[in-house]
């Protein structure tokens, strides 16, 4: 398989993830992400896009909490994108990222089933948002309205605003400069994002730790998001 | 002729002569029974259809409607199982409309003489039930009303439908199969539809006039429409296999435990005629004990020859299903392990043994018997079992498989919601359209039963008896 290109990536480090959600509470902040009530979030019907899985290891009372946030992967083979009849989730050859047009998505929900980390999210209704939360949104991000998919966009309004301040002043992106929501809300910085592209850059060093792994890396799908997980005398959470 | 289990064994001359329907009537006799029986309904059929329309109408244009308007939320359908009964109803109805081709197509290349009084109702299973298959994935999408995007139309904006996605393959071979069937069921129709032009008066002299597209029966004409039927029926037996290949890739392109399986196609495909041939069966069961003057079209010996092909679609079923769940197993991936446990001790664990008993056992043990195959009201109970057994295939493959994934926080039951009442909708659609095309066009091609009567003679040659035929064509 050729090696796919780099640009934005992230890393999250697993074993100083807290599980505080706080990178959730972002994420719908940032996004317009719909709040669906707690008859269909008790439905599996909520619509983050991340969420923070937590796992139990070990038996009572020798037992510890594992945490492992997880949003869309941005492959660089996305089995989403080739099964949409309509070209609606493509790759983006500039950004190296996934993208969900949200007009022109016509619902089939194959992307979501053929999405190994099952991170995509359909929107079941047109869900209200009531008094005072309808003057929270974001102007940058799309309001999506019921029958299409969504998912995690690495904050691409972030990115492009952010690569427009460095154009006008006539300069490159600096190392940093871009961050997703999830990672600015993080207490713990336990989500980094930057440029795989740039050794030098902070998400690249970190991505070579000797701890770094990938979710489903075996099914050949090469996500751009890197955990950190487990390696020798780490913090260990719990 | 009343079927009971007590219908007598026949000797071999005489099971020859039912077949072949050797008991000609006068041309004239013969059409009029078939124009008594489209044209006779009694107050029962009336009630039928009234309420019939009635769920069609609530189902279909109230619930859907409702549906449309609120979002798919009112639908059972969620993480993980982004796919439920919708899918599963598009499934079964190709299914169901494989047998049309099947019985009338295949057996009509292979010149099985007795598939000749029921092809017609087994090519309007065809189209009928492609029309529900439609409706389902129409259901199933979340944004029906642009459903038109899938079609490569030329726009302003230079957008294109993705050719890699196989739900483009799946819209071009529906699409495909749906028109070359209603052409071959309209083809042989046209010499029957011209003999109830000639035979009726007022509004369905004017119907079957324009149906009859001017045709007299000259020499020419018969040339033209046999000449048209043999391609067609040569044509459309690859379109039927591919397209239930097509669905079966669907399945099997994709990155799910379970799904990826590469004997999928020819797996669908057999799923298909299994449940096809058993509604073949159950529809001619209703034909025959609802319609006037059906037991002289349709025989025991008639449902002894379907049941024969239930029987070995059945164990050709089973063969598959067995290698499709030893590779799997075999292969010993840890997901794919863990959904195949899921498949026999999950909660909807007796839906996988009443598939294997409703698809292979009951048909095994019941139809070698030659007394049950030509009983009619057992054909019509085993065929309901197969196709309830088929039903139950598609639902294990779709929301029960889709339950198991590779990231286990997301796994969770699927609950039907607003499913329910559109499939039952689906159902009585497909029933309602039945009933009406029984009033409008002859159930049985009464020029292909005619023909083969002309055509067939019993010879004695020694002390056996042996069905020869003449070429007419």
């Amino acid at each position: 398989m050729e090696e796919i290109k780099q640009k934005w990536g992230m890393v999250i480090d697993q074993d100083i993830c807290t599980g505080c959600q706080a990178c959730v509470a972002a994420c719908a902040m940032e996004n317009n992400i719909s709040f669906v009530g707690e008859k269909s979030a008790a439905y599996r019907r909520g619509m983050h896009w991340i969420r923070v899985e937590r796992f139990w290891e070990g038996q009572f009372p020798e037992i510890s909490t594992g945490f492992q946030p997880v949003m869309c992967q941005q492959c660089g083979y996305a089995p989403c994108e080739p099964v949409c009849p309509v070209y609606a989730t493509v790759h983006s050859d500039v950004e190296q990222v996934n993208l969900q047009v949200y007009n022109r998505c016509i619902g089939t929900r194959y992307c979501a089933n053929n999405c190994p980390y099952q991170v995509r999210t359909f929107n079941w209704f047109d869900y209200e948002r009531p008094e005072p939360l309808s003057n929270h949104l974001n102007p940058d991000v799309t309001v999506r309205r019921r029958g299409l998919i969504e998912k995690c966009t690495f904050c691409i309004q972030r990115i492009y605003q952010y690569e427009d301040v460095a154009k006008s002043e006539g300069r490159e992106v600096m190392d940093g400069e871009v961050v997703p929501a999830c990672a600015q809300a993080c207490p713990a910085d336990a989500i980094v994002f930057g440029r795989l592209d740039d050794p030098e850059s902070r998400v690249s060093q970190l991505a070579r730790n000797e701890r770094s792994t990938q979710l489903l890396g075996d099914l050949g799908t090469q996500p751009k998001v890197i955990y950190l997980k487990g390696g020798s005398g780490h913090v260990r959470n719990g | 002729m009343s079927a009971t289990a007590k219908t007598p064994i026949l000797s071999h001359e005489e099971e020859y002569r039912q077949h072949l329907m050797l008991d000609p009537r006068p041309r004239g006799e013969m059409n009029a029974m078939v124009m008594e029986s489209m044209q006779t309904t009694s107050w029962k059929f009336w009630v039928v259809t009234g309420f019939l329309a009635l769920v069609v109408l609530v189902s279909l244009v109230g619930i859907w409607g409702y549906m449309i308007a609120e979002g798919l939320g009112l639908a059972g359908i969620t993480r993980p199982s982004y796919w439920g009964i919708f899918i599963v109803n598009t499934v079964f109805w190709i299914g169901i409309s494989h047998a049309g081709t099947f019985i009338s197509a295949i057996l009509r290349v292979l010149k099985a003489e007795f598939r000749r009084p029921f092809t017609r109702a087994a090519e309007l299973m065809t189209t009928f039930g492609l029309a529900q298959a439609g409706l389902s994935i129409f259901m199933h999408m979340g944004r029906v009303w642009l459903a038109y995007w899938m079609f490569p139309y030329p726009n302003q904006r230079d957008l294109w439908p993705n050719f890699h996605s196989p739900l483009m393959w799946d819209f071009l071979a529906i699409n495909t199969y749906l028109l070359a069937s209603t052409m071959y069921l309209y083809l042989p129709l046209i010499p029957d539809v011209t003999m109830a032009r000639d035979r009726s008066t007022g509004w369905r002299k004017v119907f079957y006039r324009i149906l009859a597209l001017g045709f007299r029966g000259t020499e020419g004409e018969w040339i033209h429409l046999r000449t048209a039927m043999g391609i067609f029926a040569l044509a459309i037996i690859p379109v039927m296999f591919s397209v239930h290949t097509i669905v079966a890739w669907d399945f099997a392109v994709a990155m799910r435990p379970g799904w990826s399986s590469t004997i999928f196609g020819p797996y669908f495909v057999v799923g298909a005629l299994h449940s096809g041939i058993a509604a073949v069966a159950m529809v001619l069961v209703i034909i025959r004990s609802t319609m006037k003057h059906m037991t002289y079209f349709i025989r025991p010996e008639h449902f002894d020859a379907i049941g024969k092909l239930m029987l070995v679609v059945s164990m050709t079923w089973a063969y598959f299903f067995f290698n499709d769940y030893m590779v799997q197993w075999y292969g010993g991936d840890k997901f794919t392990r863990i959904l195949l446990e899921f498949h026999e001790k999950g909660p909807l664990g007796w839906i996988w043994f009443l598939m294997l008993i409703f698809n292979v056992a009951i048909p095994w043990l019941t139809l070698w018997n030659k007394r049950v195959r030509s009983t009619p009201w057992a054909m019509f109970i085993i065929g309901l079992l197969i196709n309830i057994g088929m039903w139950f295939e598609r639902y294990i493959i779709i929301p029960i498989s889709l339950t198991i994934n590779r990231m286990p926080f997301t796994w969770g039951e699927y609950k039907p919601g607003a499913e329910i009442p559109l499939s039952i909708g689906t159902l009585a659609f497909f029933i309602l359209l039945y009933m009406i095309a029984s009033r409008l066009v002859p159930l049985v091609p009464v020029w292909e039963v005619q023909e083969g009567q002309h055509a067939h003679s019993l010879r004695r040659v020694g002390k056996a008896v042996a069905p020869t035929v003449s070429e007419l064509e």
